[in-house]
């Protein structure tokens, strides 16, 4: 009984593969990458001209060694790696798989999802033409393809990516219009108190690269609408702090507020939820050690938001959990998990210094477009409460919002929020979106015949 | 072709250049573009929205949205923003003449 399945090579992924090889397993890898490294550690698709201390700044050190670490594992056959593959469904231990091989199936006794996390965003008037895109798409662009997504951007949203991706487009040369954060400058001194006790270097480090965007950035505005054209964003209307009336040019926006763990594949395995007020999500139900059903393990931001470097932790973690309850002997882990509980007081506060801006969503004017997927505006979903009450899946059958291409992966938050504003309750009453397979879309002709 | 693209290049201007077609238009990338990269360096997006009048270009670029899902002239569909352009591809923003076309007609 060792066949165990590792989903995602990113930094959670990679550590795990390479602690269940130090204990004499053979893992498989799926990833939908063609190298490991994640989106964090992301690379390029041939050789980069640039070096790693451009592609991944302080972190460079740290990238080099999870890309390391896991092509020894490939090129010395500890470990089967199938790239480019998505996982499509889990059910009763069998993981449906498409990728370059076509439709596969793998029979698993173990699973650990490191899955990661997507962008969490707020949509606001406009943002379903072209040129809009998250801020992980802007950085994703820069990183991996060395592009800007358009001439003159405007960055909006907010936590600690808004900044650093504003540097990092700047330093290569691209041309950031306004970098606009939805946190006042109360509520980042008050979680910035936390972030520093916690990691003083990192909370720092981030303070000098906000000051070095100097007036391009503004606290504490509202964001009214992008401004389109037939090809793409003219301009975003604001509010700065005062309540005064704001534009800035641009061909191009990303926006951003913090990450959202991407619980998809968690869900279909049968993980339990519950929401989480300091992250304004539902995240998946789990030890310390990353157990969170029968067999199953969790580790990296798909499990709990707390970055990269904790991702490297909680993949050991997770793996020794697994070894642990295969009654294999496992190494200590004591300084995982002191690192860990840090890492996870930092994270705390940084979401109290960059907060979601619930109030945002259930202010969006009815015409606003909620579900970019599919087109629904937010009063579309509104009035579906009046027929079937504030619940999330009935509203989703109702109105679609949800149903489309992303299966709600950027709208349901905001969704769930305008469902309780309408209906007068708090967020976590209104309930969670079911996962449903395929995780992926996949050609119907991968699975006929079966 | 080349009209004025969405994306613009900051680093990596040495890579060989890559010939393939858009819309049946000819167009050049180059070597580890992803196909959205390929397609916005020149043209503005990749196709029309399923529900809107706008036109759609991508959104997450890392595989999360499937916005970016575009047609190959030889049936299947590919998302782009995983994909890396090869020489030749030939690709289109709606689907091949002889598909029913299912979302425009929901």
């Amino acid at each position: 009984m060792s066949r165990v399945l590792i989903v995602g090579a990113g930094p959670a992924g990679v550590r795990a593969a390479e602690t269940l090889v130090q204990a004499g397993l053979r893992p498989v890898v799926v990833d939908e990458g063609l190298r490991a490294g994640g989106q964090i550690y992301r690379r390029t698709f041939v050789r980069s001209e640039r070096t790693s201390r451009t592609l991944y700044g302080a972190e460079a050190d740290k990238a080099e060694a999870v890309h390391a670490v896991f092509d020894r594992l490939v090129a010395d056959d500890h470990v089967r790696f199938h790239s480019q593959t998505s996982v499509i469904a889990l059910q009763d231990g069998v993981a449906y798989l498409l990728g370059p091989e076509g439709a596969i199936t793998f029979a698993y006794d173990r699973l650990i999802l490191a899955t990661g996390a997507m962008d969490r965003v707020m949509p606001l008037p406009g943002w379903q033409g072209a040129g809009v895109y998250t801020l992980g798409a802007a950085q994703i662009a820069l990183k991996s393809q060395g592009v800007a997504l358009g001439r003159r951007m405007v960055l909006a949203g907010s936590g600690p990516l808004l900044t650093l991706v504003a540097v990092q487009l700047i330093k290569a040369g691209g041309r950031v219009e306004a970098v606009l954060d939805t946190a006042p400058l109360r509520t980042q001194l008050r979680g910035g108190l936390g972030m520093a006790l916690a990691r003083p270097w990192v909370t720092l480090r981030g303070a000098m690269m906000r000051a070095g965007l100097g007036r391009r950035y503004h606290a504490g505005v509202r964001l009214d609408r992008i401004e389109t054209d037939a090809t793409g964003p003219v301009a975003l209307h604001w509010r700065n702090a005062r309540g005064e009336a704001r534009s800035s040019p641009c061909d191009a926006v990303a926006l951003g507020w913090h990450l959202r763990a991407e619980t998809h594949l968690a869900d279909l395995a049968g993980v339990s939820f519950e929401w989480n007020a300091v992250y304004a999500q539902w995240l998946p139900k789990s030890d310390e050690m990353g157990r969170a059903a029968e067999a199953v393990y969790l580790a990296g931001d798909g499990a709990r938001l707390l970055g990269a470097d904790a991702a490297e932790s909680a993949g050991r973690v997770a793996a020794t959990a697994c070894l642990r309850d295969m009654g294999r002997p496992a190494s200590d882990l004591a300084p995982d998990l002191r690192r860990l509980r840090r890492l996870a007081r930092f994270a705390a506060s940084l979401q109290r210094a960059f907060p979601w801006p619930a109030e945002m969503a259930r202010a969006l004017p009815d015409d606003t477009v909620l579900c970019r997927c599919e087109g629904i505006s937010a009063g579309a979903l509104r009035a579906t409460v009046d027929l079937s009450g504030p619940e999330a899946n009935r509203a989703k059958s109702l109105s679609r919002v949800g149903m489309g291409r992303c299966q709600g992966r950027y709208c349901q938050l905001a969704a769930a929020e305008v469902i309780a504003g309408q209906a007068a309750m708090p967020v976590s009453e209104v309930g969670r979106l079911r996962s449903q397979p395929p995780a992926r879309p996949a050609p119907v002709s991968a699975f006929l015949g079966r | 072709m080349s009209g004025v693209g969405r994306f613009l290049r900051l680093a990596e201007e040495g890579r060989v250049s890559v010939v393939f077609h858009f819309d049946g238009e000819i167009t050049i990338a180059k070597q580890g573009d992803t196909v959205i990269t390929a397609i916005l360096m020149s043209g503005q997006s990749l196709r029309p929205s399923d529900s809107g009048p706008e036109h759609r270009a991508g959104f997450c670029l890392m595989g999360a949205c499937q916005d970016c899902w575009i047609w190959q002239e030889s049936g299947p569909r590919l998302r782009a923003c995983t994909t890396e352009i090869i020489d030749g591809m030939r690709l289109t923003s709606k689907a091949p003449v002889g598909w029913p076309d299912l979302e425009r007609s929901r």
